[in-house]
């Protein structure tokens, strides 16, 4: 057993693993039925998902003797993003009305998606 | 000699950041790429210093460290969380909800990295931040008692980022 041997199962095992937590993405994506939990599978799920393919593409360009760490910096990247898109997903999902309403914050007025123009100070906006 | 170390490094942590993504980039550690890295990390933090005007004086980064690792494990434990949240839980036994975190943290950048800890970590999304920044409204996936999520976030991410953000 050598250490090229150990890295081969390994990435074999990590694209396992992440093709198994993409797949429970997808699959919560299909399941759930208003956008707010829609929103929680692919969030989540896809940042180990990618994360474990990631380490599997380090895994074997080590065992075929070329290491490289461009992953890391993917997967840094990534974790930045993510919860960005999933922020602007669910200030949509807000602004538009389309999931169940929030409560009021204790301390301000509203919340910053509905402090504009169009639904300020109305509690049933025209459409 | 304060000021001119200031002058020349305003963001210490930025210089170092910006040589390593580019010694990272560059896929290979070399003495060139090492000092051009640094000659990045040098001149552009010096460009684009008028664009941050308020950011924040203090900030302890090697508590950064702990609180990285912490959130590291909490997303691995998330995921499986959620994976089984996905796989077992019907759509009609699912309890989805809304719960509002008072912040104690003002620093827009504090702010910023608890909303994006909150997504990252055990089924809760960071939804919205009140209009005058005093709270995080945050989704919850499947919850039983929303006011221990509640407490959770506050006492194990918040009152670290509070030490991290003083």
């Amino acid at each position: 057993m050598t250490p090229e041997i150990l890295a081969t199962y390994a990435a074999a095992l990590s694209l396992l693993i992440g093709s198994f937590f993409v797949i429970v993405g997808v699959i919560g994506l299909l399941k759930f039925n208003d956008p707010m939990t829609r929103l929680h599978a692919p969030t989540k799920v896809g940042t180990i998902g990618i994360g474990m393919l990631l380490l599997a593409s380090m895994l074997s360009a080590y065992a075929a003797g070329d290491p490289s760490v461009h992953e890391l910096l993917i997967m840094a990247f990534l974790f930045v993003t993510a919860p960005v898109s999933a922020h602007f997903i669910a200030k949509v999902s807000i602004h538009r009305q389309d999931c169940q309403q929030p409560p009021s914050p204790p301390r301000d007025g509203t919340w910053s998606t509905l402090d504009s123009p169009d639904t300020r100070g109305d509690e049933q906006p025209s459409p | 000699m304060t000021r001119a170390y200031r002058r020349l490094l305003p963001h210490p942590v930025l210089t170092l950041v910006l040589a390593l993504v580019w010694v990272l980039l560059q896929n290979d550690v070399t003495p060139g790429m090492v000092v051009f890295g640094l000659i990045l990390g040098i001149v552009i933090p010096i460009l684009t210093a008028m664009w941050w005007p308020d950011r924040p004086k203090t900030f302890h980064v090697w508590r950064m460290i702990p609180y990285m690792l912490i959130v590291m494990w909490d997303i691995i434990v998330a995921n499986i969380q959620v994976a089984w949240i996905v796989l077992t839980v019907p759509n009609a036994k699912l309890k989805p909800a809304w719960i509002v975190v008072p912040l104690e943290l003002t620093q827009p950048e504090a702010i910023t990295i608890l909303a994006g800890t909150i997504t990252l970590t055990p089924g809760t999304v960071s939804s919205d931040v009140s209009s005058e920044g005093h709270s995080l409204l945050v989704h919850v996936l499947h919850t039983d008692d929303p006011d221990a999520d509640r407490d959770e976030i506050k006492n194990r991410y918040e009152r670290r980022l509070l030490e991290i953000f003083p």
